[in-house]
């Protein structure tokens, strides 16, 4: 085995790797090369290390060095600077790790300080496409450990006494459910892997299966044992290239070491996994229509009971969970039930990944415990809402979800909090929203999302979600009337009572939402004819301010209906009745005379 | 691609591609479930579902044209029509739509003179607006073919499309 002195970790996840961190590791190599040090420096493409924002990032071992945005024309100084002569170019370390002068650990950061990675472990530290190196991070010794220590029953009931709930949304107990599985009598059982991670805004599971693809794989095998089934599914997104790809060498790589097939660790239990690619319909998010599709199906849902425990895959009993309930499982077997359920509160036990987005410092991924609050992870992980700006909501739960206001921002993160707000757990998609956010715009858009997947099998949500829209896009055009609103709460709750599966049940739930904890911003549409936060183009008046406009006619010249007029070298004038709202005009002025309200 | 297309309406038949899927069609038959694998392969390789090939996988698989059809106009990863050369994917995911994925889309609609979902006349691009493509902390997001656009503004646009228009 070959020893360096310094690692060089290239994040490889997602959003690094479409800021080109990929031909950043290729110069990484190149140049040390050329100073002669390929066998004293290791470079590593690992997973993502959660701080997206400032991606590219290359952190540099031992010192811990965070190197953020990085530039391929960086790549020369670093390796120049700090790997021959050991002196980190601190003009490119990330700002917080710095220390008058000394390298702060990463851990001692805002963003990680408060992090507990449990599921998340692996991302950013190891290569995702050696097995070695997860072997290496305890992997596979859970596995071992069940199939030569322990009974179905023993491994069912050390999951029951973790208190971990489904990571996917609903938040089912997971043990219970396997349970449930492994006591349905049959000749053949399925586990199914929900890689099907559709909420905007979400993107975890992507980053687990990207960083640590063997985790979910041996997690799955282990359900296989306890439940007692021998054959995976993992469906996974077609829209996730590098997330399929990692998967596919993962699972090469653990049938060559004889971690799937035949006869693992030499017992009598075989167990193999297939992957299988979505194509693009965030109905099969839901476990029932999942099924059809992997059975090739158009993917609609179907009525429960039965459920999947009893009659799932080709009308086998199945065991689904998504990919962050897989990733915690090993860590549960090795470390212990308890030991999980000693985090997190009372009912909502463990950790849990949220991705946070929208108007925040640090866009990215974070692994906290359960319980922690809305403002800890808002401001002192994210590090608040950028440019000075005011912070109005976060939307949790993606569509199914809600928006959450300041007041709830000391709430306490866990599963029936969320719920018991109007807003939910969901995958753990955090976007916040700042002042210059509309809500019944960001209702709009949800609705135009669910409204668009809705698979159509039942009517409520097919045409329930359509009528909501059509009410939402006339409030934004500022057509809509007090009584709107009524229809909207009285449909929504309809829609909420009477749809078929999760899809069309949550849909109201981004417009019952905002309607509570926003009415004001609705009045404002639909009583005084304006949007407070500028956004909705309808509602918006262009006009030109005198003291500003030189009187030059550019704007005039611009103006595609021919709504402004006045004489040269003397203040223009729009006129509103003529005006379509286009901006044609405000993007050309060149002296910002003209301005929207 | 414009190449590409002629040969499934009717010309040239015996090509590589064909083989391609004709192997890949052979190794489904005994798959369950396989019909979604097989469009896969023949959406990445055709570019779309050519209703010529559809058939054959109809008559190889033995599921009828009808239940095809629901499938592949089910999913929007499938197309069943042929696309332009360079697909433009604008990510309308939350954390995009919140920092101005919209105003994106507005612009290259207007720069490209075509509707969403539409390819140009002269079939160099086809505009798509797109689910959460996961690159949240980049938003807004447009993807060109494989390469990524982050963090970019409706004035960037112009210039990028420029890379494109003279190839």
């Amino acid at each position: 085995m070959a020893f360096y002195r310094s690692q060089v970790l290239v994040c490889g996840g997602t959003g690094c790797t479409s800021s080109d961190s990929m031909k950043i590791l290729e110069k990484f190599k190149e140049e040390v090369k050329k100073h002669n040090i390929e066998n004293e420096i290791e470079i590593v493409r690992t997973g993502c290390f959660g701080l997206c924002e400032l991606g590219p990032v290359v952190i540099v071992y031992p010192e811990g060095a965070f190197y953020s945005r990085v530039q391929i024309a960086d790549v020369e100084e670093i390796v120049a600077e700090h790997l021959v002569k050991g002196r980190p170019v601190t003009r490119l370390l990330y700002t917080e790790t710095i220390d008058e002068g000394r390298i702060k650990s990463l851990n001692e950061t805002g963003f990680y300080k408060k992090q507990e990675r449990i599921a998340l472990r692996n991302c950013g530290v190891i290569d995702p496409e050696n097995i070695d190196e997860y072997i290496a991070f305890d992997g596979y010794k859970a596995l071992a450990k069940v199939l030569t220590t322990m009974t179905p029953e023993q491994v069912i009931e050390e999951v029951k006494k973790s208190g971990l709930r489904g990571r996917g949304g609903g938040g089912f107990p997971t043990g219970l459910k396997w349970e449930l599985t492994a006591k349905s009598k049959a000749d053949q059982k399925y586990v199914v892997c929900n890689a099907d991670e559709g909420d905007p805004g979400a993107f975890m599971d992507r980053s687990i299966l990207e960083g640590d693809p063997h985790s979910v794989l041996e997690a799955m095998t282990i359900a296989g044992y306890a439940i007692g089934a021998n054959q995976g599914y993992i469906y996974v997104r077609a829209e996730y290239p590098i997330a399929v790809q990692r998967l596919k060498v993962a699972i090469k790589q653990a049938r060559e070491y004889g971690l799937l097939g035949k006869n693992i660790f030499g017992t009598d239990f075989s167990f193999d996994i297939e992957i299988r690619l979505g194509a693009g319909a965030f109905v099969c998010g839901e476990e029932t229509a999942l099924m059809n599709s992997i059975e090739g199906r158009r993917g609609m849902p179907n009525p429960k009971p039965p459920f999947p425990a009893q009659s799932g895959l080709w009308e086998k009993p199945t065991l689904i969970n998504n990919v962050e309930t897989y990733a915690n499982i090993p860590q549960i077997i090795v470390r212990g039930g308890e030991w999980f359920a000693s985090k997190g509160t009372e009912k909502s036990k463990g950790t849990k990944v949220f991705a946070l987005g929208g108007k925040i410092t640090n866009t990215g991924l974070v692994e906290v415990p359960m319980g922690i609050t809305l403002r800890e992870v808002i401001y002192e992980i994210g590090g608040g809402i950028p440019n000075g700006k005011k912070f109005k909501a976060v939307q949790t739960g993606g569509p199914s979800g809600g928006c959450l206001t300041a007041e709830h921002l000391d709430t306490p993160i866990e599963y029936d909090t969320l719920t018991a707000l109007g807003s939910m757990m969901g995958s753990g998609g955090m976007i916040v929203m700042d002042e210059d956010t509309c809500m019944v715009d960001v209702a709009r858009f949800y609705l135009d999302f669910t409204r668009d997947e809705s698979c159509g099998k039942c009517t409520p949500c097919r045409i329930g979600t359509k009528r909501m829209l059509e009410i939402l896009d006339r409030i934004v055009e500022g057509k809509g009337t007090l009584e709107d609103l009524d229809k909207l709460e009285e449909l929504g709750k309809q829609i909420k009572a009477a749809s078929l599966c999760g899809l069309g049940q949550t849909a109201p739930n981004p417009v019952l939402s905002t309607l509570k904890h926003f009415r004001d911003e609705y009045i404002a549409h639909v009583v005084d004819k304006k949007c407070p936060a500028g956004v909705c183009q309808a509602l918006l008046q262009y006009t030109i301010i005198e003291e500003k406009c030189k009187g030059c006619s550019l704007c005039a010249r611009q103006c595609p209906v021919n709504a402004i007029s006045g004489q040269v070298k003397s203040p223009f004038k729009i006129d509103q009745d003529k005006c379509i709202k286009c901006g044609a005009c405000l993007d050309k002025c060149p002296f910002k005379a003209i301005v929207k309200k | 691609m414009n190449q590409q297309n002629c040969c499934c309406c009717g010309g040239n038949h015996v090509d590589e591609r064909l083989e391609k899927v004709m192997k890949v069609i052979e190794e489904h038959k005994t798959v369950k479930g396989g019909l979604i694998p097989v469009l896969h392969e023949i959406q990445d390789t055709y570019g779309y579902l050519p209703e010529d090939i559809l058939k054959i996988v109809s008559k190889e698989l033995d599921i009828p044209m009808a239940e095809i059809f629901g499938v592949a106009s089910f999913y929007s990863y499938f197309s069943l029509e042929p696309k332009g050369e360079h697909i433009i994917r604008v990510c309308l995911g939350t954390a995009c739509y919140v920092k101005g994925a919209q105003g994106l889309i507005d612009r290259l609609s207007k720069e490209l003179n075509v509707e969403v979902g539409k390819t140009t006349e002269d079939g160099k691009f086809t505009l798509e607006a797109t689910r959460c493509l996961g690159a949240c902390g980049l938003a807004p997001v447009m993807v060109i073919g494989e390469k990524v656009y982050g963090r970019i503004t409706p004035d960037d646009i112009p210039n990028i499309l420029k890379e494109y228009q003279d190839k």
